[in-house]
């Protein structure tokens, strides 16, 4: 490089060159899309041999509604994994979320909007306890958020047994409804996963929370309050989660205590930011990662259910796929580093 | 400096004296070294067995105590022990629990009800624990998976397994030579009464893994491995090996625990989960560090009676059941954040 | 316009820009700093001189913000101030290179460099300005052409690594700049272009801090001297009117010539231990030929990056050779890992003590019996083995520290005397030392050094890596001298260190460093 291109200003060249090198082109997330092309062309080729159908509007459409509510809450754990955190709490936040907005609006369409402040708030609650207990506790964050989803499973299950309240149809739109072809759920998935990209390329907050993740010393003798990135993450998590709460709760049109834990949401989330390439100790990786790795998830689950496959041997198949991913990139990290 | 005096140093290695029990220094000041690293969580624990009493007299009656809290405890008590390894290890074994299932359904489906198959199917689901406990060691050390993702991914790879296996509900039964681990024990012990068996085996499986971590090479060299892997690699420990080898006892302490639990608990297909989180929860309770390079298997053996105290605290004054887990987080977390605050306060 | 030419221009030197009075500070109850006065005036390059473990490095954490002194006061431009917070120092003014590097790997160089402030529209960071800063301000430091601001710092060799520090300080329009050992890792033709950066810093009126332990740099770059010893200020000098004799005089509280052990007479050099022949790691080392000799101690020179760990590594079979042969005693034999090594009675001295030479957590005794235990089965209880960890230790002189102490308590020296501990418990025949006195302090460095050598007379066979060119020529029997991944070039021990420094660097032009 030449002293030339350096009077170069920042215009539309380089600003793509960059979006390409911070996000789908970096090297870390190429890797995870190689792996996602892969088995989406072998699942296509697969049913395809069985006399199915793969590749059409409504089986995409359902591969993709099928990765919303994975897809909201991981992108929201990204954001805590790349800050060097996790997040077990989330499977009760989305719990919580969808039974108080149901309760709340008890099919009554002018309390959406109250609804959806109320749980928004209790989200913003819970990620500023789990923030606080990691950064000013100091508590390791395994034992912080599983401390806080327990809390938060006993006071569910204190409440709540079964059904309670009832969406207002009109909020029915969110799991049902959508432009044309296209379903607001997936809109709501999309939009998550731009806003999660944008703010880690493009903001301080996102570059803020690199440093931590990556060297939480180093970002402090720069001058970054590390605690306020650490919590701000946790804050924006529990969000993320309250989303997916709310995304279910307009499918299941009334709130189930269960339907957090019995998803999974919490160890799945953490399994798909990493199968995604981003690294569980933090600093590395980014929000395409972990959309394709959700993606891997959903693609795997649509296989199955095509080919009748045994429901319980998903979860075989999806235990050693997260498995071999992560020793792939393990591998190739190494390699790298060497 | 005066090595010059002492003559040098390569002498002193041939010509001290053969004194391999230098190193072990007397029982008392072991005895306080183990006190101040533990101390807190034996006091939280007799407290809690103090309150039990004295809302329930009969509480502190031998064969009481044993059936109701002891028996019961023990499952726990061995689990955690064993995941204290891996912990200190500087690992997480998150298998356990689906492991405990494995071993609860896939002894009443081979098993069958047929007493003659007991002792067979027992070496036999051991065989498995080994080797899941071999794999997760595996796929962690020599394929640098995360311990969180590889024992994650073992978790869905049995749960998946079980339900595969027994079509969602659990077949077969349990004989009453298996059951008899979980809910019978020695008859008319003087002044205990029932000494149960789970308790014996508590006993037994506390002090080996005592005796492993505390008093052996493995054990110490356990201790340097979760304490700074690298500076361990390079004293020529092999490092991949001991993580393995703890991985092997987590695995073999869910076996054990999933045999006691199947006596007293039943077969169903819901019986360990939850458990890799009790068992951890313990572990840091009874002091360990998630991280690696702290930790005790007294302490993480009392970390988990004071959980089934708490239980059986919260139990008797009534409080709601769902409500039980905001006391046990509260707990958890409020210990953790204590054990930093005093970290940090002694340096 | 650049971000670095914006410092105030005037360069007179007169009031004191910084005045920091009688600080004190102490970590678990050690005193490491001792009612420490120092200032420093605008437009001028004030040198911190002392002896690792000093308290350098604390004094300039202290004014950084990054550590809060137990007492003392800080005045800058006459006002006090306290800095609970790097921020809050970089906000007033004061910013510090770290001697070790402080980059996020993973990050590229205009985000390094601008972490923490990075230029915004709004929300939004704008990445076409920072990246535009920093291609100026690496123009600045002549680097432009070989370090892009997109590239990932990870990427980048350690002498770019450096400069992106430098770039980093730079970027701060900083009225105080502290400089910690800037040039350690810096080839002589870096160290020319950093002082001319010096010069012209001082020339906008901005006063530097810098230390040192590298007395030619000292006479060439500064004004003043201020000399510390463990802890306390001893003095501050006009460099003008003071000696480098003088000046080491202050600082080890002796002469230098008493320093080291004699070297190994013939007689004492017995039988062949270790040879390599044509040993080579892909993209790190090539045609390396040595041979270690009973009794003797090998130095090895060279900069840094020059492939001296990669050997030691090699050897021990951290990063194995791939090319090559290693014979021990006369035998073949092939290392593949460091167990393999250790099991062959070697050590290895790691330069980096708290990383990979002790486990924090564990006492004196269990870091003690490490290397012995990796040997032992797997049942046995206790050590074992033919060594009392307790003479052993008496032997080496542990002062203050009990068996069951946790290491991370030690002081430096104490800390890599129970790294030797580890090595002697295991008997170990051959050891690497790299970097054997790297933060610890004068005394104990005396004592490690006599340890060695009486290591080599017991009939130990000693490779030692060294920055230090007096510790280089002091210590070594002979010197091989490493040059991109080669060895430039073997030296008697007699060798004058403009010597070593020609052949490490293959320039003729060397300047006076050390």
């Amino acid at each position: 490089m030449t002293a030339p291109r350096m009077a170069l200003p920042g215009g539309p060249p380089g600003a793509w060159a960059r979006a390409l090198r911070t996000g789908l082109g970096s090297a870390n997330a190429a890797p995870v899309y190689l792996v996602l092309l892969v088995i989406f062309v072998v699942s296509w080729v697969i049913v395809g041999l069985a006399g199915g159908s793969f590749l059409t509007v409504e089986n995409v459409t359902s591969v993709l509604v099928r990765s919303v509510a994975l897809g909201i809450v991981s992108a929201g754990q990204t954001l805590v994994i790349l800050a060097g955190s996790l997040d077990l709490s989330v499977a009760y936040v989305i719990s919580v979320a969808a039974v108080v907005s149901s309760v709340i609006m008890n099919g009554d369409p002018g309390r959406i909007v109250i609804a959806v402040v109320v749980v928004l708030g209790i989200g913003v609650a819970v990620g500023l306890t789990n923030g606080l207990l990691v950064t000013k506790l100091r508590v390791n964050p395994f034992i912080a958020t599983l401390g806080v989803a327990l809390v938060l499973r006993g006071l569910l299950n204190a409440a709540f047994d079964n059904f309670a309240g009832k969406v207002a149809p009109q909020f029915e739109t969110l799991g049902y409804g959508g432009i044309g072809p296209l379903p607001w759920s997936v809109i709501l998935l999309v939009v998550t996963v731009l806003a999660v990209w944008w703010l880690l390329r493009s903001t301080p907050f996102g570059h803020h929370l690199y440093a931590v993740g990556g060297g939480e010393e180093t970002a402090r003798l720069s001058g970054v309050r590390s605690h306020r990135v650490i919590i701000g993450a946790h804050i924006l998590c529990s969000l993320a989660a309250v989303l997916t709460g709310l995304f279910l709760v307009s499918r299941i049109r009334s709130g189930a205590p269960w339907i957090g834990p019995d998803g999974g949401y919490d160890l799945e989330s953490i399994a798909a930011v990493v199968v995604g390439g981003t690294a569980l100790t933090g600093g590395r990786g980014g929000v395409w990662g972990t959309l394709a790795g959700v993606l891997i998830l959903a693609v795997l689950d649509n296989l199955f259910n095509q080919l009748q496959f045994n429901s319980f041997l998903k979860d075989v198949v999806r235990g050693v796929i997260i498995i071999a991913a992560v020793a792939i990139y393990a591998q190739r990290q190494r390699r790298m580093s060497r | 400096m005066s090595v010059g005096a002492n003559g040098a140093p390569g002498d002193v290695t041939r010509a001290a004296p053969a004194a391999p029990g230098d190193e072990a220094d007397p029982w008392q000041r072991r005895l306080v070294r183990l006190m101040r690293g533990a101390g807190p969580i034996f006091v939280v624990l007799i407290v809690l067995l103090v309150l039990i009493a004295l809302k329930n007299p009969r509480f502190i009656q031998p064969a009481v105590f044993l059936a109701s809290y002891l028996k019961p405890a023990a499952p726990l008590a061995i689990l955690a022990a064993g995941q204290l390894f891996v912990i200190v290890s500087g690992e997480y074994d998150l298998s356990v629990g689906s492991l405990i299932t494995v071993t609860v359904t896939s002894a009443a489906l081979l098993i069958h009800g047929d007493p003659a198959l007991t002792y067979p199917i027992l070496a036999l689901l051991f065989g498995i624990g080994i080797g899941v406990g071999l794999i997760n060691g595996t796929v962690t050390t020599r394929l640098h998976v995360p311990s969180f993702i590889a024992t994650l991914g073992m978790l869905l790879i049995l749960s998946g397994g079980i339900f595969y296996a027994t079509g969602g509900a659990p077949r077969g039964s349990l004989p009453e030579n298996f059951r008899a681990f979980g809910r019978a024990g020695i008859e008319g012990v003087p002044f205990l009464g029932q000494l149960p068996y789970a308790v014996i085996v508590l006993l037994v499986v506390g002090t080996v893994f005592w005796l492993l971590l505390h008093r052996t090479n493995f054990g110490q060299q356990v201790f340097a491995v979760g304490g700074n892997a690298r500076a361990a690699d390079l004293a020529g420990i092999d490092v991949a090996a001991i993580r393995t080898a703890c991985f092997v006892l987590s695995a073999v302490s869910a076996m054990i625990a999933g045999v006691l639990l199947g006596g007293f608990a039943g077969v169903s297909a819901q019986v360990g989960e939850t458990y890799e989180f009790q068992a951890i929860s313990a572990v840091v309770l009874g002091g360990a560090t998630l991280g690696g390079g702290r930790g005790s298997v007294p302490t993480a053996i009392a970390g988990a009676l004071t959980l089934q105290a708490l239980f059986t605290l919260l139990n008797l004054f009534g409080f709601p059941a769902p409500l039980r887990s905001v006391v046990q987080g509260v707990i958890i977390v409020a210990a953790v954040a204590y054990a930093s605050y005093r970290l940090r306060r002694s340096r | 316009m650049s971000v670095t030419e914006s410092a105030t221009a005037s360069a007179t030197v007169g009031e004191n820009l910084l005045e920091m009075r009688g600080i004190t500070k102490s970590f678990f109850g050690v005193t490491v700093l001792d009612d420490v006065d120092i200032d420093c005036r605008p437009g001028e390059v004030h040198a911190l001189l002392g002896e690792n473990g000093a308290g350098k490095s604390t004094l300039m954490k202290i004014l950084s913000g990054a550590h809060q002194p137990d007492g003392g006061t800080i005045l800058l431009d006459g006002e006090e101030v306290s800095f609970g917070h790097p921020r809050d120092a970089q906000a007033k003014g004061v910013s510090i290179m770290y001697q070790e590097f402080n980059l996020l790997p993973e990050r590229t160089v205009a985000q390094n460099i601008y972490l923490g402030r990075e230029p915004h529209r709004g929300p939004i960071v704008d990445q076409g300005a920072m990246e535009r800063s920093t291609a100026e301000l690496l123009a600045t430091l002549d680097a432009a052409g070989s370090i892009r601001p997109g590239s990932v710092v990870r990427n980048l060799s350690v002498a770019q690594q450096q400069t992106v520090e430098i770039a980093k300080a730079l970027s701060f329009r900083s009225k105080i700049l502290v400089m910690d050992e800037p040039t350690a890792a810096l080839s002589p033709h870096e160290v020319v272009s950093l002082f001319e950066r010096v010069r012209l810093l001082r020339a906008r009126g901005v006063g530097i801090l810098y230390i040192s332990h590298r007395l030619g740099e000292i006479f060439e770059i500064a004004q003043r001297v201020t000399v510390l010893k463990d802890g306390r200020r001893v003095g501050t000098l006009d460099v003008a009117a003071t000696t480098p004799r003088q000046l080491v005089r202050m600082m080890v509280g002796r002469e230098l010539d008493h320093y080291f052990p004699p070297h190994a007479v013939p007689a004492e050099i017995g039988q062949t231990r270790l040879v390599v022949h044509g040993g080579g790691v892909a993209g790190k080392l090539h045609d390396i030929d040595l041979t270690v000799r009973t009794g003797e101690i090998v130095g090895i020179g060279g900069l840094a990056g020059s492939g001296r760990t990669e050997l030691a590594q090699a050897l021990f079979g951290v990063r194995p050779f791939d090319a090559g042969t290693v014979e021990l005693d006369g035998k073949p034999i092939r290392i593949r890992s460091p167990r393999q090594a250790v099991r062959r009675r070697m050590g290895f001295v790691t330069e980096d003590r708290k990383v990979e030479g002790l486990v924090l957590l564990l006492s004196v005794r269990d870091n003690s019996l490490l290397a012995l235990r990796s040997l032992g089965s797997w049942l046995r209880r206790g050590a074992g083995g033919p060594v009392s960890i307790r003479d052993l230790l008496r032997s080496l002189d542990l002062r203050g520290a009990g068996l069951d102490q946790e290491v991370r308590y030690l002081s430096g020296g104490n800390q890599q005397k129970v790294v030797l501990a580890k090595w002697l418990a295991s008997q170990a025949q051959v050891l690497i030392f790299d970097e054997p006195t790297r933060g610890i302090d004068v005394g104990a460095k005396a004592g490690i050094h006599e340890l060695m050598r009486e290591l080599a007379r017991a009939g130990g066979a000693i490779l030692m890596i060294s920055s230090e060119l007096p510790e280089l020529v002091g210590m070594s029997d002979r010197i091989l001298v490493m040059r991109e991944g080669a060895i430039a070039g073997e030296l008697a021990s007699d060798a004058s260190e403009d010597a070593i420094m020609l052949l490490a660097t293959g320039e003729h032009d060397t300047v006076s460093v050390a």
